[in-house]
Protein backbone atom coordinates (compact mmCIF):
# COMPACT_ATOMS: atom_id res chain seq x y z
CA UNK A 1 0.00 0.00 0.00
CA UNK A 2 2.92 2.18 0.79
CA UNK A 3 4.60 1.37 -2.23
CA UNK A 4 1.67 1.99 -3.99
CA UNK A 5 1.50 6.21 -2.67
CA UNK A 6 4.64 6.32 -3.30
CA UNK A 7 4.34 5.41 -6.98
CA UNK A 8 1.52 7.82 -6.83
CA UNK A 9 3.31 10.56 -6.00
CA UNK A 10 6.36 10.46 -7.64
CA UNK A 11 3.78 9.90 -10.84
CA UNK A 12 1.38 13.18 -9.54
CA UNK A 13 5.02 15.00 -9.24
CA UNK A 14 6.31 14.18 -12.68
CA UNK A 15 3.01 15.36 -14.09
CA UNK A 16 2.85 18.93 -12.42
CA UNK A 17 6.28 19.62 -13.46
CA UNK A 18 5.55 18.26 -17.12
CA UNK A 19 2.78 20.33 -16.86
CA UNK A 20 4.92 23.31 -15.49
CA UNK A 21 6.76 22.49 -18.18
CA UNK A 22 4.07 22.68 -20.89
CA UNK A 23 2.87 25.75 -19.67
CA UNK A 24 6.58 27.37 -19.41
CA UNK A 25 6.93 26.15 -23.02
CA UNK A 26 3.42 27.62 -23.98
CA UNK A 27 4.42 31.47 -22.69
CA UNK A 28 7.67 31.35 -24.50
CA UNK A 29 5.73 30.49 -27.66
CA UNK A 30 2.98 33.35 -26.59
CA UNK A 31 6.12 35.78 -26.61
CA UNK A 32 6.21 35.71 -30.62
CA UNK A 33 2.78 35.99 -30.88
CA UNK A 34 3.51 40.09 -30.01
CA UNK A 35 1.71 42.06 -32.56
CA UNK A 36 1.84 45.34 -34.05
CA UNK A 37 -0.64 47.17 -35.91
CA UNK A 38 -1.56 51.04 -36.49
CA UNK A 39 -3.08 53.14 -39.34
CA UNK A 40 -0.84 55.73 -41.55
CA UNK A 41 -2.27 59.17 -42.11
CA UNK A 42 -1.40 61.59 -44.41
CA UNK A 43 -0.93 64.82 -43.23
CA UNK A 44 -1.96 67.74 -45.96
CA UNK A 45 -3.72 67.94 -49.51
CA UNK A 46 -3.44 65.01 -51.41
CA UNK A 47 -1.65 65.40 -54.76
CA UNK A 48 -2.97 64.97 -58.05
CA UNK A 49 -3.21 61.94 -59.47
CA UNK A 50 -2.95 62.20 -63.11
CA UNK A 51 -5.23 59.69 -65.18
CA UNK A 52 -3.21 57.20 -67.54
CA UNK A 53 -3.75 56.97 -71.23
CA UNK A 54 -3.62 53.81 -72.53
CA UNK A 55 -4.23 54.56 -76.48
CA UNK A 56 -1.22 53.30 -77.27
CA UNK A 57 -2.38 49.82 -76.36
CA UNK A 58 -6.27 49.47 -77.19
CA UNK A 59 -6.58 46.18 -75.48
CA UNK A 60 -5.48 48.05 -72.26
CA UNK A 61 -7.85 51.00 -73.18
CA UNK A 62 -10.57 48.65 -73.46
CA UNK A 63 -10.35 47.88 -70.20
CA UNK A 64 -10.93 51.05 -68.74
CA UNK A 65 -13.87 52.24 -70.52
CA UNK A 66 -15.59 53.76 -67.79
CA UNK A 67 -13.57 56.03 -65.31
CA UNK A 68 -9.55 56.19 -66.50
CA UNK A 69 -7.44 54.38 -64.57
CA UNK A 70 -5.07 57.23 -62.73
CA UNK A 71 -1.27 56.92 -61.20
CA UNK A 72 -1.11 55.34 -57.73
CA UNK A 73 1.84 57.63 -56.86
CA UNK A 74 0.00 58.55 -53.46
CA UNK A 75 -3.05 56.61 -52.36
CA UNK A 76 -5.39 57.88 -49.66
CA UNK A 77 -8.93 56.31 -48.36
CA UNK A 78 -11.89 58.69 -47.73
CA UNK A 79 -10.54 58.84 -43.88
CA UNK A 80 -7.77 60.19 -44.80
CA UNK A 81 -5.67 56.86 -44.45
CA UNK A 82 -2.71 56.28 -46.50
CA UNK A 83 -2.23 53.05 -48.66
CA UNK A 84 0.63 51.19 -50.08
CA UNK A 85 3.15 52.17 -47.04
CA UNK A 86 5.47 48.94 -46.59
CA UNK A 87 5.81 48.40 -42.74
CA UNK A 88 8.85 46.56 -41.47
CA UNK A 89 11.39 46.16 -38.84
CA UNK A 90 15.00 47.58 -39.87
CA UNK A 91 16.05 46.74 -36.26
CA UNK A 92 15.92 44.68 -33.07
CA UNK A 93 15.39 41.40 -34.97
CA UNK A 94 16.77 37.98 -33.56
CA UNK A 95 17.84 36.73 -37.03
CA UNK A 96 16.17 33.23 -36.76
CA UNK A 97 12.84 34.67 -38.00
CA UNK A 98 11.34 32.33 -40.26
CA UNK A 99 10.63 33.03 -44.09
CA UNK A 100 6.73 33.23 -45.12
CA UNK A 101 6.24 29.99 -46.82
CA UNK A 102 3.43 30.62 -49.27
CA UNK A 103 4.35 32.93 -52.65
CA UNK A 104 3.13 36.40 -52.88
CA UNK A 105 1.20 36.86 -55.72
CA UNK A 106 1.55 40.52 -58.45
CA UNK A 107 -0.88 40.54 -61.25
CA UNK A 108 -0.76 42.18 -64.55
CA UNK A 109 -4.85 43.20 -64.95
CA UNK A 110 -5.56 46.20 -66.92
CA UNK A 111 -2.34 46.53 -68.14
CA UNK A 112 -1.72 47.84 -64.11
CA UNK A 113 0.03 45.85 -61.27
CA UNK A 114 -1.98 44.48 -58.74
CA UNK A 115 -1.16 44.97 -55.93
CA UNK A 116 1.09 48.58 -56.70
CA UNK A 117 3.10 48.04 -53.54
CA UNK A 118 4.04 44.28 -52.06
CA UNK A 119 6.62 43.03 -49.48
CA UNK A 120 7.67 39.89 -48.85
CA UNK A 121 10.75 38.53 -47.21
CA UNK A 122 13.82 37.37 -48.36
CA UNK A 123 13.91 33.89 -49.86
CA UNK A 124 9.87 34.27 -50.47
CA UNK A 125 8.37 33.15 -53.72
CA UNK A 126 7.38 35.58 -55.68
CA UNK A 127 4.67 34.78 -58.42
CA UNK A 128 3.80 37.16 -61.12
CA UNK A 129 0.37 36.30 -63.24
CA UNK A 130 -0.52 38.17 -67.08
CA UNK A 131 -4.26 38.44 -67.12
CA UNK A 132 -4.16 40.69 -70.03
CA UNK A 133 -4.86 40.22 -73.25
CA UNK A 134 -1.23 42.04 -74.85
CA UNK A 135 2.34 41.14 -74.01
CA UNK A 136 3.78 42.46 -70.72
CA UNK A 137 7.71 42.54 -69.45
CA UNK A 138 8.25 42.30 -66.41
CA UNK A 139 11.46 44.52 -65.01
CA UNK A 140 12.77 45.06 -61.59
CA UNK A 141 15.63 47.24 -61.19
CA UNK A 142 16.99 46.76 -58.05
CA UNK A 143 19.78 49.42 -56.90
CA UNK A 144 23.24 48.62 -58.55
CA UNK A 145 25.86 46.49 -56.15
CA UNK A 146 23.14 45.90 -53.39
CA UNK A 147 23.00 42.23 -53.91
CA UNK A 148 19.51 41.74 -56.05
CA UNK A 149 20.20 41.21 -59.15
CA UNK A 150 18.02 42.83 -62.35
CA UNK A 151 15.97 41.24 -65.18
CA UNK A 152 13.56 41.44 -67.39
CA UNK A 153 11.07 38.66 -68.53
CA UNK A 154 8.74 39.02 -71.53
CA UNK A 155 5.29 37.50 -70.48
CA UNK A 156 2.84 36.81 -73.61
CA UNK A 157 -0.78 36.48 -72.96
CA UNK A 158 -1.81 32.99 -71.29
CA UNK A 159 1.97 32.38 -70.57
CA UNK A 160 2.49 30.36 -67.04
CA UNK A 161 3.54 32.53 -64.37
CA UNK A 162 7.06 33.93 -63.87
CA UNK A 163 8.68 33.05 -60.36
CA UNK A 164 11.34 35.06 -59.22
CA UNK A 165 13.09 35.09 -55.62
CA UNK A 166 15.48 38.08 -54.27
CA UNK A 167 18.61 37.43 -52.10
CA UNK A 168 19.02 40.75 -50.10
CA UNK A 169 16.82 43.12 -48.07
CA UNK A 170 15.89 46.05 -50.57
CA UNK A 171 12.99 48.52 -49.88
CA UNK A 172 11.87 48.69 -52.32
CA UNK A 173 12.63 47.62 -55.94
CA UNK A 174 11.08 49.31 -58.69
CA UNK A 175 8.95 47.04 -61.37
CA UNK A 176 8.31 48.73 -64.79
CA UNK A 177 6.80 47.36 -68.07
CA UNK A 178 8.77 48.73 -70.70
CA UNK A 179 6.07 48.01 -73.60
CA UNK A 180 3.14 50.10 -71.14
CA UNK A 181 5.84 52.62 -69.48
CA UNK A 182 3.04 53.55 -67.40
CA UNK A 183 3.00 50.77 -65.20
CA UNK A 184 4.79 51.11 -61.80
CA UNK A 185 4.86 48.80 -59.17
CA UNK A 186 7.46 48.50 -55.80
CA UNK A 187 8.60 45.07 -54.07
CA UNK A 188 9.52 45.94 -50.69
CA UNK A 189 11.92 42.42 -49.76
CA UNK A 190 12.46 42.62 -46.21
CA UNK A 191 13.21 39.85 -43.08
CA UNK A 192 11.04 39.02 -40.15
CA UNK A 193 7.02 40.57 -40.28
CA UNK A 194 6.09 42.74 -42.62
CA UNK A 195 2.72 44.65 -43.24
CA UNK A 196 1.46 46.82 -45.85
CA UNK A 197 -1.45 49.50 -45.47
CA UNK A 198 -4.50 49.08 -47.13
CA UNK A 199 -6.90 52.06 -48.16
CA UNK A 200 -7.78 53.27 -44.75
CA UNK A 201 -3.88 53.13 -43.86
CA UNK A 202 -4.25 50.29 -41.44
CA UNK A 203 -1.57 47.71 -41.17
CA UNK A 204 -0.99 44.57 -38.94
CA UNK A 205 2.85 42.76 -38.25
CA UNK A 206 2.20 39.21 -36.66
CA UNK A 207 4.78 37.01 -35.09
CA UNK A 208 7.41 39.40 -32.88
CA UNK A 209 8.92 37.97 -29.83
CA UNK A 210 9.05 40.49 -26.89
CA UNK A 211 12.00 43.09 -27.47
CA UNK A 212 12.41 46.64 -28.82
CA UNK A 213 12.46 46.88 -32.26
CA UNK A 214 12.78 49.50 -34.63
CA UNK A 215 10.02 49.50 -36.92
CA UNK A 216 10.23 51.77 -40.25
CA UNK A 217 7.35 52.77 -42.77
CA UNK A 218 8.23 53.67 -46.07
CA UNK A 219 6.49 55.22 -48.74
CA UNK A 220 7.16 55.46 -52.32
CA UNK A 221 6.31 59.30 -52.74
CA UNK A 222 7.01 60.27 -49.03
CA UNK A 223 9.99 57.97 -47.51
CA UNK A 224 10.85 56.81 -44.73
CA UNK A 225 9.86 57.10 -40.98
CA UNK A 226 10.70 55.51 -38.02
CA UNK A 227 9.95 54.28 -34.32
CA UNK A 228 11.18 52.43 -31.82
CA UNK A 229 8.69 50.09 -30.29
CA UNK A 230 8.84 47.73 -26.83
CA UNK A 231 6.71 44.89 -27.15
CA UNK A 232 5.91 43.33 -23.88
CA UNK A 233 5.67 39.46 -24.13
CA UNK A 234 2.09 38.71 -25.75
CA UNK A 235 0.84 42.04 -25.85
CA UNK A 236 -0.38 43.80 -29.09
CA UNK A 237 1.42 47.70 -29.53
CA UNK A 238 -0.40 49.74 -31.33
CA UNK A 239 1.88 52.28 -33.84
CA UNK A 240 0.72 54.86 -35.70
CA UNK A 241 2.53 57.03 -38.58
CA UNK A 242 1.57 60.59 -39.56
CA UNK A 243 3.51 61.29 -43.18
CA UNK A 244 3.21 65.24 -44.37
CA UNK A 245 2.39 65.97 -47.95
CA UNK A 246 4.94 68.05 -49.47
CA UNK B 1 15.83 21.25 -121.53
CA UNK B 2 16.34 22.04 -117.78
CA UNK B 3 17.87 25.20 -119.30
CA UNK B 4 14.44 26.00 -121.43
CA UNK B 5 12.43 25.32 -118.18
CA UNK B 6 14.26 27.64 -116.14
CA UNK B 7 14.29 30.65 -118.73
CA UNK B 8 10.64 30.45 -118.85
CA UNK B 9 10.19 30.72 -115.36
CA UNK B 10 12.48 33.21 -114.85
CA UNK B 11 10.44 35.61 -117.61
CA UNK B 12 7.09 34.55 -115.51
CA UNK B 13 8.46 35.59 -112.03
CA UNK B 14 9.54 38.76 -113.82
CA UNK B 15 6.17 39.74 -115.67
CA UNK B 16 4.23 38.53 -112.42
CA UNK B 17 7.04 40.89 -109.98
CA UNK B 18 6.30 43.90 -112.87
CA UNK B 19 2.50 43.68 -112.52
CA UNK B 20 2.49 43.75 -108.85
CA UNK B 21 4.49 46.81 -109.05
CA UNK B 22 2.85 48.63 -112.24
CA UNK B 23 -0.34 47.86 -111.04
CA UNK B 24 0.10 49.35 -107.53
CA UNK B 25 -0.77 45.47 -106.10
CA UNK B 26 0.93 46.21 -102.84
CA UNK B 27 0.99 50.25 -102.80
CA UNK B 28 1.33 52.56 -99.88
CA UNK B 29 -1.51 53.82 -98.57
CA UNK B 30 -3.40 57.17 -99.66
CA UNK B 31 -1.22 60.51 -99.15
CA UNK B 32 -2.85 63.26 -96.47
CA UNK B 33 0.14 65.95 -96.55
CA UNK B 34 1.15 68.52 -98.35
CA UNK B 35 4.84 67.69 -99.42
CA UNK B 36 3.58 63.59 -100.30
CA UNK B 37 2.48 63.82 -103.76
CA UNK B 38 6.79 65.26 -104.27
CA UNK B 39 7.78 61.90 -102.39
CA UNK B 40 5.46 59.39 -104.81
CA UNK B 41 6.39 61.06 -108.03
CA UNK B 42 9.94 60.17 -106.87
CA UNK B 43 9.54 56.74 -105.59
CA UNK B 44 7.29 56.20 -109.04
CA UNK B 45 10.32 57.23 -110.98
CA UNK B 46 12.91 54.96 -108.84
CA UNK B 47 10.70 52.29 -109.69
CA UNK B 48 10.58 53.27 -112.92
CA UNK B 49 14.27 53.45 -113.73
CA UNK B 50 14.74 50.06 -111.33
CA UNK B 51 12.24 48.31 -112.98
CA UNK B 52 13.27 48.68 -116.51
CA UNK B 53 16.55 47.90 -115.44
CA UNK B 54 15.29 44.59 -113.00
CA UNK B 55 13.31 43.64 -116.39
CA UNK B 56 16.25 44.12 -118.90
CA UNK B 57 18.26 42.76 -116.57
CA UNK B 58 15.99 39.57 -115.94
CA UNK B 59 15.60 38.98 -119.76
CA UNK B 60 19.00 39.07 -120.69
CA UNK B 61 19.12 36.54 -117.94
CA UNK B 62 16.50 34.26 -119.30
CA UNK B 63 18.12 34.94 -122.86
CA UNK B 64 21.52 33.30 -121.92
CA UNK B 65 20.17 30.27 -120.13
CA UNK B 66 17.31 29.61 -123.34
CA UNK B 67 20.38 29.91 -125.35
CA UNK B 68 23.55 28.35 -123.27
CA UNK B 69 21.83 26.23 -121.01
CA UNK B 70 22.63 22.96 -122.46
CA UNK B 71 26.30 21.67 -121.28
CA UNK B 72 27.51 21.10 -125.45
CA UNK B 73 27.35 24.43 -126.75
CA UNK B 74 27.96 26.36 -123.70
CA UNK B 75 30.71 29.71 -124.82
CA UNK B 76 34.13 29.49 -123.13
CA UNK B 77 33.87 33.35 -122.47
CA UNK B 78 31.48 36.38 -122.97
CA UNK B 79 30.87 37.10 -126.64
CA UNK B 80 32.44 40.20 -127.21
CA UNK B 81 34.37 39.73 -124.61
CA UNK B 82 34.17 40.59 -120.93
CA UNK B 83 35.68 44.92 -120.88
CA UNK B 84 32.24 46.07 -123.14
CA UNK B 85 29.71 44.60 -121.27
CA UNK B 86 31.42 45.60 -117.60
CA UNK B 87 32.22 49.38 -119.88
CA UNK B 88 28.01 49.51 -120.42
CA UNK B 89 27.17 48.40 -116.62
CA UNK B 90 29.41 50.80 -115.45
CA UNK B 91 27.86 53.45 -117.60
CA UNK B 92 24.45 52.93 -116.99
CA UNK B 93 24.47 51.71 -113.49
CA UNK B 94 26.43 54.95 -112.50
CA UNK B 95 23.69 57.40 -114.58
CA UNK B 96 21.05 55.76 -112.32
CA UNK B 97 22.48 56.47 -109.78
CA UNK B 98 23.64 59.65 -110.31
CA UNK B 99 19.93 60.45 -112.15
CA UNK B 100 18.37 59.60 -109.04
CA UNK B 101 20.29 61.05 -106.33
CA UNK B 102 20.12 64.64 -108.50
CA UNK B 103 16.49 64.15 -109.30
CA UNK B 104 15.88 62.67 -106.03
CA UNK B 105 17.57 65.28 -104.11
CA UNK B 106 14.82 68.01 -104.88
CA UNK B 107 12.13 65.92 -103.39
CA UNK B 108 13.82 65.09 -100.03
CA UNK B 109 15.23 69.44 -100.06
CA UNK B 110 11.57 69.87 -100.58
CA UNK B 111 10.83 68.12 -97.10
CA UNK B 112 14.32 69.25 -95.42
CA UNK B 113 15.60 72.20 -96.49
CA UNK B 114 12.63 74.41 -96.51
CA UNK B 115 12.15 76.59 -93.60
CA UNK B 116 8.71 75.77 -91.43
CA UNK B 117 5.89 78.22 -91.57
CA UNK B 118 6.57 80.63 -88.47
CA UNK B 119 2.84 79.84 -87.72
CA UNK B 120 3.16 76.28 -87.62
CA UNK B 121 1.84 74.47 -84.32
CA UNK B 122 4.75 73.27 -82.67
CA UNK B 123 4.74 69.72 -80.91
CA UNK B 124 7.58 68.19 -78.69
CA UNK B 125 7.68 64.32 -79.31
CA UNK B 126 9.74 61.91 -77.07
CA UNK B 127 10.73 58.38 -77.82
CA UNK B 128 11.32 56.17 -75.70
CA UNK B 129 11.46 52.02 -74.88
CA UNK B 130 8.88 51.75 -76.13
CA UNK B 131 6.57 54.41 -76.32
CA UNK B 132 6.00 57.55 -77.30
CA UNK B 133 4.92 60.96 -75.80
CA UNK B 134 3.98 64.66 -77.32
CA UNK B 135 3.94 67.70 -75.51
CA UNK B 136 2.20 70.98 -76.30
CA UNK B 137 3.37 74.17 -75.19
CA UNK B 138 -0.45 75.30 -73.79
CA UNK B 139 -1.76 78.92 -73.48
CA UNK B 140 2.01 80.62 -73.31
CA UNK B 141 3.23 79.02 -76.02
CA UNK B 142 6.31 78.50 -74.29
CA UNK B 143 7.61 74.66 -73.54
CA UNK B 144 9.06 73.79 -70.07
CA UNK B 145 12.53 73.18 -69.50
CA UNK B 146 13.14 69.33 -69.36
CA UNK B 147 14.93 67.93 -66.75
CA UNK B 148 16.14 64.27 -67.24
CA UNK B 149 16.39 63.44 -63.61
CA UNK B 150 13.08 64.84 -63.22
CA UNK B 151 11.60 61.97 -65.37
CA UNK B 152 9.33 59.43 -63.51
CA UNK B 153 7.06 57.37 -65.92
CA UNK B 154 5.06 56.03 -62.61
CA UNK B 155 3.94 59.38 -62.08
CA UNK B 156 3.34 60.26 -65.46
CA UNK B 157 6.35 62.53 -65.86
CA UNK B 158 7.54 61.24 -68.77
CA UNK B 159 9.35 64.42 -70.03
CA UNK B 160 11.01 65.41 -67.04
CA UNK B 161 9.34 68.86 -66.44
CA UNK B 162 8.95 70.62 -63.15
CA UNK B 163 5.50 71.74 -63.02
CA UNK B 164 5.97 72.38 -58.96
CA UNK B 165 8.08 75.30 -60.24
CA UNK B 166 8.46 76.00 -63.99
CA UNK B 167 5.85 78.44 -65.06
CA UNK B 168 6.15 77.54 -68.68
CA UNK B 169 5.69 74.11 -67.85
CA UNK B 170 2.88 74.45 -65.55
CA UNK B 171 1.08 74.58 -68.53
CA UNK B 172 2.36 72.20 -70.77
CA UNK B 173 -0.03 69.57 -72.18
CA UNK B 174 1.74 65.64 -72.41
CA UNK B 175 -0.44 62.88 -74.04
CA UNK B 176 0.52 59.76 -75.02
CA UNK B 177 -1.72 60.31 -78.26
CA UNK B 178 -1.32 63.30 -81.10
CA UNK B 179 -3.48 65.24 -82.36
CA UNK B 180 -3.42 67.54 -85.05
CA UNK B 181 -5.88 70.37 -86.78
CA UNK B 182 -5.97 69.65 -90.83
CA UNK B 183 -4.70 72.40 -93.24
CA UNK B 184 -2.67 73.67 -90.36
CA UNK B 185 1.54 73.26 -90.16
CA UNK B 186 2.78 71.11 -87.90
CA UNK B 187 6.42 71.46 -86.37
CA UNK B 188 7.81 68.48 -84.67
CA UNK B 189 11.05 68.25 -82.71
CA UNK B 190 12.16 64.90 -81.74
CA UNK B 191 14.04 63.66 -79.01
CA UNK B 192 14.65 60.44 -77.56
CA UNK B 193 15.75 59.72 -73.75
CA UNK B 194 17.75 56.47 -74.69
CA UNK B 195 18.19 54.96 -78.05
CA UNK B 196 17.61 55.59 -81.91
CA UNK B 197 14.10 55.22 -82.31
CA UNK B 198 11.64 56.53 -85.92
CA UNK B 199 8.82 58.73 -86.19
CA UNK B 200 6.78 56.99 -88.93
CA UNK B 201 3.15 58.10 -90.60
CA UNK B 202 2.98 56.32 -93.97
CA UNK B 203 -0.10 58.50 -94.72
CA UNK B 204 1.80 61.60 -94.16
CA UNK B 205 5.03 60.19 -95.69
CA UNK B 206 7.28 61.06 -93.12
CA UNK B 207 9.98 58.76 -91.90
CA UNK B 208 12.30 60.26 -89.52
CA UNK B 209 15.39 58.70 -87.26
CA UNK B 210 15.29 59.92 -83.39
CA UNK B 211 18.92 60.20 -82.39
CA UNK B 212 19.57 60.09 -79.08
CA UNK B 213 21.17 63.41 -77.93
CA UNK B 214 20.16 65.40 -80.58
CA UNK B 215 16.89 67.40 -81.42
CA UNK B 216 15.49 66.87 -85.02
CA UNK B 217 12.61 69.23 -86.62
CA UNK B 218 10.59 67.80 -89.12
CA UNK B 219 7.66 69.65 -90.62
CA UNK B 220 4.32 68.70 -92.91
CA UNK B 221 0.82 69.99 -93.03
CA UNK B 222 -1.72 67.15 -93.29
CA UNK B 223 -4.66 67.38 -95.75
CA UNK B 224 -7.22 64.66 -94.82
CA UNK B 225 -8.84 63.97 -91.47
CA UNK B 226 -8.84 60.54 -90.22
CA UNK B 227 -7.11 58.50 -87.53
CA UNK B 228 -3.33 57.09 -88.33
CA UNK B 229 -0.47 54.81 -86.52
CA UNK B 230 2.70 56.39 -85.91
CA UNK B 231 5.38 53.46 -85.38
CA UNK B 232 8.46 52.54 -85.23
CA UNK B 233 10.84 51.76 -87.73
CA UNK B 234 14.35 51.47 -85.92
CA UNK B 235 14.75 48.24 -84.50
CA UNK B 236 15.09 49.65 -80.62
CA UNK B 237 14.67 46.68 -78.24
CA UNK B 238 12.78 43.77 -77.55
CA UNK B 239 9.48 45.46 -77.68
CA UNK B 240 10.09 47.86 -80.53
CA UNK B 241 7.35 45.77 -82.49
CA UNK B 242 5.04 47.15 -79.82
CA UNK B 243 6.26 50.61 -80.12
CA UNK B 244 3.41 52.66 -81.53
CA UNK B 245 1.15 55.48 -80.99
CA UNK B 246 -2.19 57.16 -82.55
CA UNK B 247 -1.84 60.28 -84.94
CA UNK B 248 -5.85 61.93 -84.77
CA UNK B 249 -5.90 64.29 -87.65
CA UNK B 250 -9.01 66.56 -86.83
CA UNK B 251 -10.95 69.85 -87.86
CA UNK B 252 -9.90 72.78 -85.80
CA UNK B 253 -12.82 72.57 -83.44
CA UNK B 254 -12.46 68.87 -82.72
CA UNK B 255 -9.10 69.76 -82.13
CA UNK B 256 -9.55 72.40 -79.77
CA UNK B 257 -12.02 70.36 -78.40
CA UNK B 258 -9.58 67.55 -77.43
CA UNK B 259 -6.75 69.27 -76.22
CA UNK B 260 -8.93 71.27 -73.96
CA UNK B 261 -9.87 67.59 -72.40
CA UNK B 262 -6.25 67.14 -72.31
CA UNK B 263 -5.62 69.68 -70.20
CA UNK B 264 -7.72 68.69 -67.95
CA UNK B 265 -6.46 65.54 -67.56
CA UNK B 266 -2.35 67.12 -66.84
Amino acid sequence: MKAVAKIAAMVSALLVIAAGLLYSSRTVSAAAQGQITGTIKLDGQVPHQKPIDMSKDPSCAQTHTGAPATAENVVVGPNGGLANVVVYISQGLSGNESVASQPVKMEQKGCQYFPHVLAMNVGQHLTVLNDDKTAHNIHPEPKPGGGNIPWNKSQMEGSPAVDAVWSTPEVAIPVKCNIHPWMRAYIAVVKGPFGVSNESGSFKLDGLAAGTYTLTAWHETYGTQTQTVTIAAGKPVSVDFTFKAK
Amino acid sequence: MAGKIFAAIVVLVTLATAYCVIAHVWWMPVDISVHGPKIDQQLEETMLVAGLLFVAGQVVLAAFVFLYGGAKNRPKQIPGGAKYLVLFAFLIVGAEILALSFVGSKAWGAVYFEAPDPNSLHIDVQAGQFAYYFRYPGPDGTFGALHPELINEGNQNFFGIDTDHDPDAKDDIVTAEMAIPVNKPILLTLHSKDVGHSFDVRELRVQQDFVPGLIIPIHFTATQTGRFEIVCTQLCGLGHYNMKAYLSVLSQADYDDWLKKQAAMQ
